[in-house]
């Protein structure tokens, strides 16, 4: 049997491909979107990557909110009487086909005017001419070729401007520290020769002047860090650093205007340029993802509202009323809490709270905000707007109110208070011996104890090796909000999963329990499910092999309880067991039993299936860490958790995102540092009350709650080594820290005897930092790249 | 040597225009994707459309060989 893989998705065709121009496709959808290139002389979309498409997926009726301007308007970023132009974001963007493509857009439309792609943010801003084409025909026209937008209530959240405040004071410190070196170097020489002597005060002037935006506008945020810190009573890193700004700046002042000296310009600039350097490596930031995400990036922006039983009409998430009716079709989501009135409820609540499988609802049952329809168009009434669902009200629980808390929060803070003291000391006990000794030298060795205390190693250690970290982590697609939390990550004693969604992947295992099935019996039960719509319906039929060929006549259905059909004479019967005429009483697991002819066949058994390597995971994480398992769906799996779990793995069923909260306080309260791999929203709560919440997604580019970390799932096995990468990491930095001492050290002996020189300092500060960088660099790629 | 007034003002003045060019073009903006410019650049400008294959007669496009 052939292999073919479709020419635009790169999926597998299966058996039945369809052939167009001699190239595969798997489905319909990607040979329209071949067309569509290819009627518009869009065939190069092709020549850059190997199958760069996705199947395009079935949009009718979604967009029809975006014709309302009320809608819509928060959305744009510029509306004028001829243009508009609107950003967004596209997750399926992964390559330079993407870009190639969206960038061509006015090939597809003429009104099309302009296009520009984002690529790390996957993001692409459209120019159009809005009297000729509507925003809802430019959405639709993305998704025909695949590009589906992914427009949520986040995106009526406006962002605020670009910060690039850092840029701008390295850029300064830079310059300065250039060109005040280069005009520094005549007096490191010290030759009396007769042209240095006359031009050495217009040196000194312009050095002063060109280190005066170097300490007033590049070192604000280090007085600004060090004020609040001295305000809490806190001596962070940020103290001896504007300490030795300050004394370095006021002695080099003095030092010129007193014709005493050529004074520290060239370290000083250096220095604070080196750590704003260290502070630009550390912030590396993943633009696709969001850590922030909240259920306004999950929601949809408008619903349809159903008016005097027959028109339709968008509104916006917000202005749904108690007692509106709404339309939620195929794959929408339910905004809000309510009642189902008419249409067949099949909902999908494993993002919310946990539970693996789809729950019927009839006519008259309360439907809770957060959930998918899976099977057809429901009408619903709705009982609460928006803000006063259950689902927003877990976003109202202190735990995303709380601002962090301000203390010592990383290594580097706690060793800087006893660095602080210990060079305060040595500054003062040097300057009582030098008291005794030679009065006039005492101004001179306090200060340069002070200057050459300067912690610039130290302050370079963690960004430079946690930033590198970051990275390297980020390319095995573990990405983290920020460097803080790789300290967290290396303190962490209790590892807790979440286990729908997490450890389970969302497909289905279907194993068939009973007298065996003859190849007639699947051929008849495939027949009978071809005509049913529920989702454990289409699973099985997916799942059975033969071809649903025969004709099915007195169809029956009926809600929550099973499928009946007539074929050639056989009845068969599928569904629970009450409706088949048996008598198990199995509550927990998800079955559907099979009667032919009034024989119970057996049962169809749906198990989640775990995730490749959870076994072995958790026997590795149990070495060290204690484990537990806390989910939201019920105990139908514990048997088979605790025979493939270590011993001593807790675990904790029917769990409400609440209860999974409180859990952890439980356990921090105890002492215990808590990390939380979870997925979904019932697991936001979790997520941030621990000391490191991780998001696990099968795609990141969709939505993941609110999170320290994101883990792509494929890596899923590979958590215990990120945890060992964490804590080798910290163990670089210790050592480097004892590196940096040492410098200190040696900078101290000139220092203390009165031998400290601005030449010395240019040399020693810059020598010191950048070894720092290098070791630490080569350190932590050495243990990433260690097996 | 008195010429090292005029030296050092020039090389003041100039190195203070590059440093003005680099804050307007930061804050232009062009810096914030790295990533896309690279990837753009790369691209042909000239399309192999239906009709310069056909006919190569054709005046509208000049036929650019892709690949």
């Amino acid at each position: 049997m052939l292999k073919n893989s479709c020419y635009h998705c790169g999926n597998d065709c299966d058996s039945n491909p369809i052939y167009k121009e001699d190239k595969p496709f798997c489905c319909n959808g990607c040979k329209t979107v071949y067309e569509i290139l290819h009627e518009n002389d869009l065939a190069c979309y092709y020549d850059f990557e190997q199958s760069p498409g996705k199947i395009p997926e079935e949009i009718k009726g979604k967009y029809n909110y975006l014709n309302d301007v009320k809608i819509v308007e928060k959305l744009y970023d510029f509306v004028d009487n001829e243009i508009s132009v609107i950003t967004f974001y596209i997750p399926h963007i992964h390559c330079s086909s993407c870009i190639w493509v969206l960038e061509n857009l006015d090939r597809l439309n003429k009104s099309i005017i302009s296009s520009q792609v984002n690529f790390p943010k996957k993001e692409v801003r459209i120019t159009f001419n809005n009297s000729k084409v509507n925003l809802k025909q430019v959405v639709e026209l993305l998704s025909s070729i695949g590009y589906e937008p992914f427009i949520s209530l986040d995106d009526t959240v406006n962002k605020g401007k670009v910060d690039r405040s850092l840029i701008y004071k390295v850029g300064v410190a830079g310059f300065a520290f250039g060109n005040i070196m280069l005009l520094s170097f005549p007096e490191y020489f010290q030759s009396n020769e007769f042209w240095l002597e006359r031009y050495k005060p217009l040196f000194r002037v312009i050095i002063f002047i060109m280190s005066l935006p170097v300490v007033f506008y590049a070192a604000t945020d280090y007085f600004v860090s060090a004020y609040k810190g001295l305000k809490h009573k806190i001596l962070n890193i940020d103290v001896p650093i504007v300490l030795g700004i300050i004394v370095l700046f006021l002695r080099s002042t003095y030092e010129i205007a007193f014709d005493v000296g050529q004074g520290y310009f060239d370290s000083l600039s250096g220095f604070v340029f080196f750590l704003l350097l260290g502070k630009l490596f550390q912030e590396q930031t993943y633009s696709f993802l969001s850590f922030e995400r909240d259920y306004k990036s999950y929601f949809p922006i408008a619903v349809t509202k159903i008016i005097e039983n027959t028109s339709e009409k968008s509104i916006s998430v917000y202005d749904i009323e108690k007692g509106d009716r709404l339309l939620i079709r195929n794959n929408e989501l339910i905004p809000v809490d309510g009642i189902l009135i008419t249409g067949f409820g099949q909902i999908d609540y494993s993002f919310v709270t946990g539970e693996s499988m789809p729950v019927s609802k009839e006519s008259g049952d309360k439907l809770f905000a957060g959930g998918k329809q899976l099977s057809g168009a429901i009408e619903m009434e709705v009982l609460q707007t928006v803000s006063q669902s259950y689902l927003t009200q877990l976003w109202s629980n202190d735990i995303f109110k709380k601002e962090s808390s301000y203390g010592i929060k990383n290594l580097t803070d706690s060793i800087s208070k006893r660095f602080t003291i210990i060079v305060l000391l040595i500054a003062f006990i040097s300057g009582i011996y030098w008291y005794f000794i030679d009065v006039g030298m005492v101004a001179n060795v306090v200060t340069a104890v002070l200057i050459i205390a300067c912690p610039c190693a130290l302050a370079l250690s963690a960004p430079f090796a946690l930033g590198n970290m970051l990275r390297i982590l980020g390319k095995q697609k573990l990405y983290l909000k920020n460097t803080g939390v790789i300290e967290d990550l290396s303190k962490i004693d209790q590892v807790i999963f979440d286990k729908t969604g997490t450890i389970t992947t969302n497909k289905t295992k279907i194993t068939f329990k009973g007298s065996a099935l003859t190849k007639l019996d699947n051929t008849l039960i495939k027949s009978v499910l071809r005509a049913s719509n529920h989702p454990l319906s289409r699973m099985l039929y997916e799942h059975l092999v033969e071809d649903p060929i025969l004709k099915v006549t007195n169809f029956k259905e009926e809600l929550g309880k099973g499928i009946e059909g007539d074929i050639e004479g056989n009845y068969i019967k599928l569904g629970s067991s009450d409706y088949v005429g048996g008598i198990e009483k199995n509550t927990l697991q998800t079955v559907i039993f099979v009667s032919i002819n009034h024989d119970i066949k057996g049962k169809f058994v749906f198990d989640n299936t775990y995730r490749e390597g959870v076994t072995s995971l958790f026997s590795d994480l149990q070495k060290s860490f204690e484990l537990s398992i806390l989910t939201g769906d019920n105990e139908g799996e514990k048997k088979y958790l605790e025979s493939h779990l270590p011993k001593g793995t807790h675990f904790i069923f029917n769990q409400k995102p609440e209860d999974k909260l409180n859990y952890i306080k439980q356990l921090q309260r105890a002492g215990k540092k808590v990390l939380m791999i979870g997925d979904g929203l019932n697991d936001a709560g979790a997520l941030a009350q621990s000391d490191v919440g991780i998001a696990l997604s099968e795609n990141i580019n969709v939505f993941s709650p609110a999170s320290d970390g994101i883990i792509d799932a494929r890596q899923f096995t590979l958590i215990p080594r990120f945890i060992k990468l964490s804590q080798q990491t910290m163990k670089v930095i210790k050592i480097s820290f004892v590196l940096s001492f040492l410098y200190n050290f040696i900078g101290m002996l000139f220092a203390v005897t009165g031998n400290l020189s601005p030449i010395v300092a240019a040399i020693l500060m810059p020598l010191s930092s950048i070894s720092i960088v290098i070791f630490v660099t080569i350190m932590t790629n050495i243990l990433a790249n260690k097996k | 040597m008195n010429i090292i007034f005029l030296m050092i003002s020039v090389s003041i003045i100039i190195a203070i225009v590059f440093f003005i060019l680099f804050i307007k073009s930061v804050r232009s903006g062009q810096y914030d994707d790295l990533h896309t410019p690279a990837v753009r650049m790369l691209f042909d400008d000239e399309f192999i459309t239906k009709e310069s294959q056909k006919t190569p007669k054709s005046k509208s496009i000049k036929p650019i060989q892709n690949k």
